[in-house]
């Protein structure tokens, strides 16, 4: 037998994160599925390539806000893909169209970024972001951005940045939007926890909100895999805020010459479940009542470990734990303490030291707090 | 205030099926003919969900089964085959004509291509010498573009003797064959019949690579619901090949969507619904046929001057390429109200019984006064 023609491709590595997960099924969700299946007038033909024109408008109005002006002066285009799918369209879109190839990414972000943008055609570099020592933000750092090239663009995590958990504070946002304007540089948001991250959906929308006000010009990706727990649904929008509405409509024009040859068009079924609620005010009032709820389990998930790391007297400062917000903890455990308390207590995290609060009860907080005690009190 | 950063950006070319369905919408004619689009029509004109989709929908609402976690990749590494639900997304070289969006796709991908000769407008069936030199004289190694059955545009499939001969040909030349199939099970109506070119070079221990699309067979247009199969000739490549295909994914689009894979697989699955899906494919295919047929009887019934008109019967799937020039569509369009592609290609499945006789007049007419 003659050698395989794919004899020379190597083993790629294993994805980091993709693994089990056991998301919540939200009610309302359930309800509008429903509604969808039971209505026999419903048929699966093609949607256009940029997907469903009420799903891309309320998604718009989610996140820019009902009276956003951009919105209203038609400065703004939408398309529906999945979250990634958003990043991957708006960059390979940069890639090809914009003057600045080169994307700043905070240090850390999402494992899936650099890849995302690399593959995308654009020359990925960091700035600082995270700061080790206080387990907050490394404001200073941000002056990575100031040494940027006017025109690069900047990838900001509208909120509950992944994995850190640490936003800037307003006053924060404000000035990174005076220095990234006054640098010309280009903001591209990566909205995953709208609604998800405070509770509050209008307050999680707060930064991309701030830079669109002043009229400038963003990108923003937008995903509603955990705020309506829709992940295997595949939902999510790119918009593009520009400076006219000429300029939108011939931005639209070159996302579906990036789309047509990707994947033609997006799928159906999870954009309908969320427009059925979007345009609903009960359901949408309902979706936002059950979003608080998960919001307010992961905030009390945050105070229950703190509190049981400082009943233990686990040396250190944990506050962190409850200054963070969103998903996702950054505890500053280091690889070797992670590996610890995989080993000796079965906890399961990434070995940057991430924890998902989603993946914490109440009656799990304890051994995790026994396996941090342990792990610092035991591995150097 | 400050310019728009994207300013210099043009406008972009619109898709070109944009146009004809805009025209087509706007137009009031009572005989009107939408032969452009390519999703299947029943004989109502109607879009069709499967009753097999339904059930599957009704199953999956009851169950809950749904947006429940990313849907894992699958793998069947036993039969040395790495296959990956994906949107659809293929890349490779090609075959004039072709899907118009094979050339984009694989320009995006940056995979160099170039052209087999493949249809014959004199006989409006299969350039097969011409085919089978191009693909000889291909550099070795070469990807090939086939279409599984029913060829898009034209509706013209090699025989099952020229399959074997182009398989001969691939393999002499070590050529790696990419099948794009469509229409499996919507072409002839038997779902086996219609995988038999893919059949035949796996058979010979060859290996390729199959996009396959749900979106005609089971009606699953919108739900983007495909697969990417690589067969390998080891188990060792295939896992290679998996990993190297889920990179690529998880920088596209992460995972797929679920929706679209459950209905499938529950289909797919049940052996009764299985059997019920057969049925309904035969039901589509054989409408579509049966236009075919009608179309032709009626066409020579009413055209006396001897013009052969058999390859509306001889071709297969949803497509047919007409053989009408520029001048002879545009008499199509403007004065018989009928739509079709710009390269000539039309739909069957915008046709109905009853329009036959009015299709068939508008063809003679185009055909030997329009010029």
């Amino acid at each position: 037998m003659s050698d395989s023609v794919f004899a020379s491709v190597v083993q790629a590595p294993e994805d980091p994160i993709l693994g089990e997960g056991k998301p919540l099924v939200l009610n309302v969700v359930r309800k509008a599925e429903q509604m969808l299946v039971n209505d026999q007038s419903r048929v699966k033909e093609y949607l256009p390539i940029t997907g469903l024109a009420d799903f891309n408008k309320l998604s718009a109005k989610l996140i820019f806000g009902a009276n956003s002006p951009a919105i209203q002066e038609n400065r703004v285009t939408t398309v529906h893909v999945s979250g990634t799918g958003s990043l991957r369209v708006g960059a390979e879109f940069l890639a090809r169209h914009y003057h600045e190839k080169t994307i700043y990414i905070p240090q850390p972000t999402w494992g899936n970024h650099p890849k995302v943008f690399t593959l995308a055609g654009l020359s990925v570099k960091s700035y600082r972001y995270y700061d080790p020592s206080t387990r907050g933000l490394d404001f200073s750092g941000l002056e990575d951005l100031g040494s940027a090239p006017s025109g690069a663009i900047v990838l900001l995590h509208a909120c509950a940045h992944n994995p850190t958990g640490v936003d800037p504070t307003s006053d924060q946002w404000e000035q990174i939007r005076q220095l990234m304007r006054s640098k010309g540089l280009l903001p591209f948001f990566d909205s995953a926890y709208q609604g998800f991250a405070s509770g509050n959906l209008d307050a999680d929308a707060g930064s991309i909100r701030l830079f669109v006000a002043d009229g400038g010009e963003c990108l923003a990706a937008q995903s509603y895999a955990k705020n309506m727990g829709l992940y295997g649904e595949r939902v999510g929008a790119l918009s593009i805020v520009c400076k006219t509405a000429d300029v939108a409509t011939r931005v639209e024009s070159q996302l579906k010459l990036v789309i047509r040859p990707m994947y033609s068009n997006p799928p159906i079924h999870g954009p309908s479940i969320v427009a059925t609620i979007l345009k609903d005010g009960d359901m949408y009032t309902e979706w936002s009542v059950e979003l608080k709820a998960m919001a307010d389990r992961i905030i009390s998930m945050r105070q229950q470990l703190y509190d049981a790391l400082c009943a233990r007297g686990t040396p250190g400062d944990w506050s962190h734990i409850i200054k963070q917000i969103g998903m996702f903890t950054f505890t500053g455990l280091n690889t070797n303490q992670v590996a610890f308390m995989t080993k000796e207590y079965h906890i399961y995290m990434t070995s940057d030291g991430r924890i998902s609060m989603a993946g914490l009860s109440s009656r799990t907080v304890p051994h995790l707090a026994d396996a941090i005690h342990a792990a610092v009190n035991s591995v150097a | 205030m400050r310019t728009s950063m994207m300013s210099s950006i043009g406008m972009g070319a619109e898709e070109p099926s944009v146009g004809i369905s805009e025209a087509f919408g706007a137009d009031r004619h009572e005989m009107k003919l939408e032969l452009g689009l390519g999703a299947y029509r029943t004989e109502d004109l109607q879009p069709y969900v499967l009753n097999v989709v339904k059930k599957s929908c009704l199953v999956l609402g009851r169950t809950g089964c749904h947006g429940a976690g990313y849907f894992r990749n699958r793998l069947s590494a036993a039969c040395c085959c790495a296959h990956t639900q994906t949107f659809s997304c293929f890349q490779d070289s090609h075959i004039i004509p072709t899907w118009g969006n094979h050339p984009n796709i694989l320009n995006d991908a940056q995979l160099p291509w170039s052209e087999y000769r493949y249809y014959d407008p004199v006989t409006v069936g299969l350039d097969f010498q011409g085919m089978i030199s191009d693909i000889k004289a291909a550099p070795e190694g070469s990807f090939v573009l086939l279409h599984g059955c029913a060829h898009n545009p034209t509706g013209i499939d090699p025989t099952p003797e020229q399959w074997e001969i182009i398989a001969d040909v691939i393999q002499e030349k070590k050529h790696i064959p990419l099948f794009d199939v469509v229409y499996q099970g919507y072409a002839s109506g038997r779902v086996e019949a219609d995988a038999s070119s893919v059949r035949l070079f796996a058979a010979r221990g060859m290996e390729l690579l199959v996009a396959q699309s749900y979106s005609k067979n089971m009606g699953l247009y919108a739900e983007r619901i495909g697969a990417i199969n690589a067969v390998c000739s080891s188990p060792d490549s295939a896992q290679r090949v998996k990993s190297q295909l889920k990179r690529l994914a998880r920088a596209m689009y992460s995972n797929p969507p679920v929706h679209g894979a459950r209905i499938v697989t529950n289909v797919v699955g049940n052996s009764d619904l299985f059997s019920e899906w057969e049925e309904e494919l035969q039901l589509m295919a054989g409408r579509i046929k049966s236009v075919r047929k009608k179309l032709y009887d009626c066409l020579n019934a009413k055209d006396k001057s001897g013009k052969d008109w058999s390859f509306f019967v001889k071709h297969i799937g949803m497509y047919s390429y007409a053989g009408l020039n520029e001048a002879q569509r545009e008499n199509m369009r403007n004065k018989w109200h009928v739509y079709m592609t710009k390269d000539g290609r039309m739909a069957l499945t915008g046709v109905s019984q009853a329009k036959c006789e009015y299709l068939a007049d508008a063809f003679i007419d185009s055909y030997h006064n329009a010029s």
